[in-house]
């Protein structure tokens, strides 16, 4: 195998890489103090316990050192500075699609997104810069009683509900980036699916970033009440800029009793985005929550998605698939903390690493002691395309007791010449040789996505790089 | 350096000073022991040192080696007990060398240097400069690798001359006599091309409850084809806080295999790298753990292939029963030369109460491709049908349990190739099981 050809291999990011002049109404500046605090929330209108919270956040996220004892030194480039931390269209979320403004329409539908998809989705809402600029819920959900909006319209419409949950899955201080983002959050969506209540669609929302030296600060949290069920799909594109940007959202998942939750997220964020993510969920009694994450795109990304397992049998799954390619690091992983009798987990992670790409995967499983029949599983695949490329596995398993079991296994492993080989003398290309390698190797993940990103996906993988191996 | 020991030891301890007021063994360690004193204690934000109870390792109260007497030293001579067959043994007691007995011929043949660690230092300056703890401890326990090197005495100094194959064990019995006692054990072996040499320590406690420091450093050198068998039967008392830094060297074809059997200490931290630094080496590293009571197993390990073509292939497996707590943290690193590796990692934890811990952190650092690299870390109990099945056969509940727990353990023991090490450590397991009420 020519390792020159090889080089070449690319997810073609091109789709998103494009950007329209927008004139932003409200713009905060660059750079973080308790002005730029108090301004983000006169401008939204917030009520003053929430300045208060913003406030205090913004101290924590101060005093907390950067963590790189453990992680990329690749942080220290972060100038918080240089970032502008709110802008936004308008402030009201438009509620049909001819309220949207004729400029951003352009570049959502570049980007392929909601008309196409609007019949096979429930609601739909894009979040343009900060702000949601769409926000639309097909009238059956609505019937249903569920809320779906921006988080700024939860917190102002919805305070009983929203209170209740905001900020108790994932505290302020639980690390710097969260205590940032509680600082400074706009945009993201909150849901509340009342009792019984199966969503039978996926809701969804795309975030893009579309300005310079723009952080994105979206924070999400997603209550489903008893019985409930609930699928959320995220998916990210980002324009290229020469200048890096941080996206460093906050996701807050409540599965009530035998509530199911899935979130989908699938993240495509340009080369030079530092994508530094905390996602954890708290399951109670024979609730399930899964994550499906796939890292495709940005410079850094640290993300680490988690389920507390709070309540007896409730269940706990992530699914993740990182491609880290030249100058990218994929450093994703999960964490499980077993609190609860017979509460099980699964996390399954492949990753694949072309070029001078590095992926890293680090896990955190906790049992701690008095628990029974605790279960967690644990696999890691890691795939190396060229011998620039590398991986890194870091899980850490803590067991107490005599009633659970945890098992971890992972791999590292190259694409097999004779494959490769024995697909080019039925007449593929190399390159055509190579994709399906791949996408064999993510294939079992990749189908547990909906159908529509796992076709996306696969596009991805598939199409676009034969593409630029050619 | 160290030249003092080779003189009568004559303080009188009147009011004992500690360890670590004491200074440095002799003049030449005076730089380890400045580098000892500046570096900080760790802490548990420190990654090397995650999950482990940090303030388990004041050093404060612990005195210097001190020397026994003769009474001493007759009944430690007779409670050295090895294999019964031997190449020759050395016994040590508070870093004094009690014996050195050679029983073969072998061990005469041209070339095989077997002395005291200070005395080879006269004797060989050149090996021992070129060997001597030239690896760094690199995976968090730098400061107790330079308090070793400012207080070590003495120890094992064994050079295999190249082809020269001593087919018998060759031993050292290390001994820990009185109340906060410390000692510094030291073994380095240096196997030259296609030599081939097997090697055993062993760790005691004079008294099984006597609070006490141990703090070792073995080291082994591995020449083009040569084969290394080293065993470390820890049993130091359980009060005994102790530290164990390795580093294993292995060159082109070399097959180095370490087991480090862990019975005793109330408080140990291991350490053992193994770098295959030419084509074709291998490393097997194995280590058994029997914790109890309320016992801190802490091992990191580190297989680092530096070279094209090489192999390392670990197996750790503990059982832990009452409120022990183990730490396993093993990483295997394949650096960008590094192709064709083939690396292999394992841990097995056997959980045998409510109260113990487990904590696994088994990691891979992949710089190359075209490798085979896997892990697995596994966290359980003894399956309630064996139990039951052995039960229906009239084994009591608590002989089953036990051996359900030697079963386990035997298969590191195996992997070992030596039956007759493999059954005095089966012995050392069973008389730790008939301790244990």
């Amino acid at each position: 195998m020519s390792t020159a050809e090889l080089t070449q291999f690319d997810i073609d990011r091109t789709r998103g890489d494009f950007r329209y002049d927008i004139k932003h109404e409200f713009d905060a500046g660059t750079g973080l103090t308790h002005e730029t605090i108090d301004y983000i929330v006169n401008v939204k209108g917030e009520p003053d316990w929430i300045r208060e919270w913003r406030h205090k956040a913004l101290d924590v996220f101060l005093s907390k050192p950067m963590p790189t004892h453990w992680a990329s030194k690749d942080l220290e480039n972060i100038v918080f500075g240089n970032i502008r931390y709110y802008l936004a269209g308008g402030q009201k979320a438009s509620r049909s699609w001819d309220e949207v403004p004729e400029d951003m329409k352009r570049t959502f539908e570049r980007l392929g997104i909601p008309e196409q998809e609007r019949k096979f989705l429930a609601g739909v809402e894009a979040q343009f810069d900060s702000e949601a600029v769409y926000s639309n819920i097909k009238k059956a959900v609505g019937e249903q009683g569920v809320i779906f909006c921006g988080s700024t319209e939860g917190l102002i419409k919805h305070p009983e509900i929203f209170r209740k949950w905001f900020g108790k899955v994932i505290p302020t201080g639980d690390n710097k980036f969260s205590a940032l983002n509680s600082a400074v959050f706009s945009g993201g969506s909150f849901i509340y699916v009342p009792p019984g209540v199966k969503v039978k669609h996926p809701l969804q929302a795309y975030f893009r970033i579309n300005a310079e030296n723009f952080g994105q600060f979206e924070r999400t949290l997603i209550i489903a009440d008893e019985g409930s069920e609930v699928m959320y799909m995220e998916g990210c594109t980002a324009p290229k800029f020469e200048t890096a940007t941080l996206h460093s959202a906050v996701v807050e998942l409540v599965a009530l009793k035998g509530a199911k939750i899935q979130y989908v997220t699938v993240q495509n964020w340009s080369a030079n985005v530092f994508n530094l993510v905390t996602k954890r969920a708290l399951a109670h009694e024979e609730a399930e929550v899964k994550w499906i994450d796939c890292n495709i795109g940005s410079r850094l990304t640290m993300k680490y998605p988690g389920v507390v397992l709070k309540g007896r049998k409730a269940r706990g799954e992530v699914v993740s698939i990182a491609l880290a390619n030249d100058g990218q690091h994929q450093d994703t992983g999960a964490k499980m903390i077993h609190a609860a009798d017979e509460t099980t987990s699964n996390i399954v992670s492949k990753s694949i690493s072309i070029g001078k790409g590095r992926a890293t995967y680090r896990g955190l499983v906790h049992v701690p002691k008095h628990l029974k029949g605790c279960k967690n599983n644990t696999e890691c695949d890691a795939l190396l395309i060229n011998s620039t490329s590398r991986t890194d596995t870091y899980p850490a398993i803590t067991v107490r007791g005599t009633g659970n079991s945890c098992q971890h296994e992972a791999s590292v492993s190259q694409i097999s010449a004779e494959q490769i080989f024995y697909m080019q003398q039925r007449g593929l290309t190399e390159a055509q040789a190579m994709s399906l390698s791949v996408n064999g190797f993510v294939n079992d993940l990749v189908r547990q996505f909906p159908m529509e990103y796992s076709v996306e996906l696969k596009r991805l993988i598939d199409l676009e790089m034969e593409g630029s191996v050619g | 350096m160290m030249t003092s020991v080779l003189e009568p030891m004559t303080d009188t301890p009147a009011a004992p000073t500690r360890l670590l007021s004491a200074g440095p063994a002799a003049p030449g360690q005076e730089a380890a022991w400045t580098q000892f004193t500046k570096i900080p204690m760790p802490t548990r934000t420190d990654e090397r040192w995650r999950f482990a109870n940090v303030k388990d390792l004041d050093l404060s109260s612990y005195l210097p080696p001190a020397p026994v007497d003769e009474a001493v030293r007759e009944a430690l001579l007779v409670r050295s007990r090895g294999l019964e067959k031997s190449a020759g043994r050395m016994v040590f007691a508070n870093d004094q060398l009690l014996t050195r007995e050679a029983y073969s011929e072998e061990l005469s043949r041209i070339g095989v240097i077997w002395l005291p660690l200070e005395q080879a230092m006269i004797e060989h300056p050149n090996l021992f400069q070129q060997y001597f703890m030239r690896e760094e401890a690199i995976l968090g326990g730098q400061k107790f690798a330079t308090l070793h090197a400012s207080q070590v005495r003495t120890g094992t100094f064994l050079f295999v001359p190249r082809g020269v194959e001593i087919n018998l064990p060759i031993e050292a019995f290390h001994w820990l006599h009185g109340d906060n006692a410390s000692c510094f054990p030291h073994t380095l072996i240096m196997a030259q091309d296609m030599a081939k040499v097997t090697f055993i320590d062993y760790y005691e406690s004079a008294d099984a409850e006597a609070p006490g420091l141990a703090c070792g450093v073995n080291d082994l050198w591995l020449g083009a084809g040569a084969s290394v068998t080293y065993v470390c039967a820890q049993n130091w008392s359980s009060k005994a806080l102790a530290f164990q830094i390795n580093a294993t060297v292995v060159g082109r074809d070399a097959r180095a295999r370490s087991l480090f059997a862990q019975l005793g200490a109330r408080h140990l931290r291991t350490e053992s790298v193994s770098h295959l630094r030419a084509q074709g080496g291998r490393s097997d590293m194995l280590a058994l753990t029997v914790a109890d009571a309320a016992q801190e197993i802490d091992a990191r390990t580190f297989q680092i292939h530096e070279a094209p073509n090489t192999s390392s292939d670990l197996l750790y497996k503990n059982s832990l029963d009452d409120t022990a707590r183990t730490i396993f943290s093993g990483l295997i690193r394949v650096n960008p030369v590094a192709h064709q590796t083939d690396a292999y990692q394992k841990v097995r934890n056997l959980l045998l109460s409510d109260e113990a811990e487990a904590n696994s952190a088994p990691g891979l650092e992949i710089e190359a491709d075209n490798v085979r690299c896997t892990h697995g870390a596994t966290s359980g109990q003894i399956e309630q049908e064996e139990l039951f099945y052995l039960m229906s056969r009239g084994i009591s509940k608590r002989a089953a349990q036990k051996l359900i727990v030697h079963g386990f353990l035997q298969e590191v023991i195996a992997r070992l190739e030596e039956p007759a090490i493999g059954a005095r450590l089966t012995e050392m397991v069973q008389a730790k099981f008939a301790a244990h009420a």
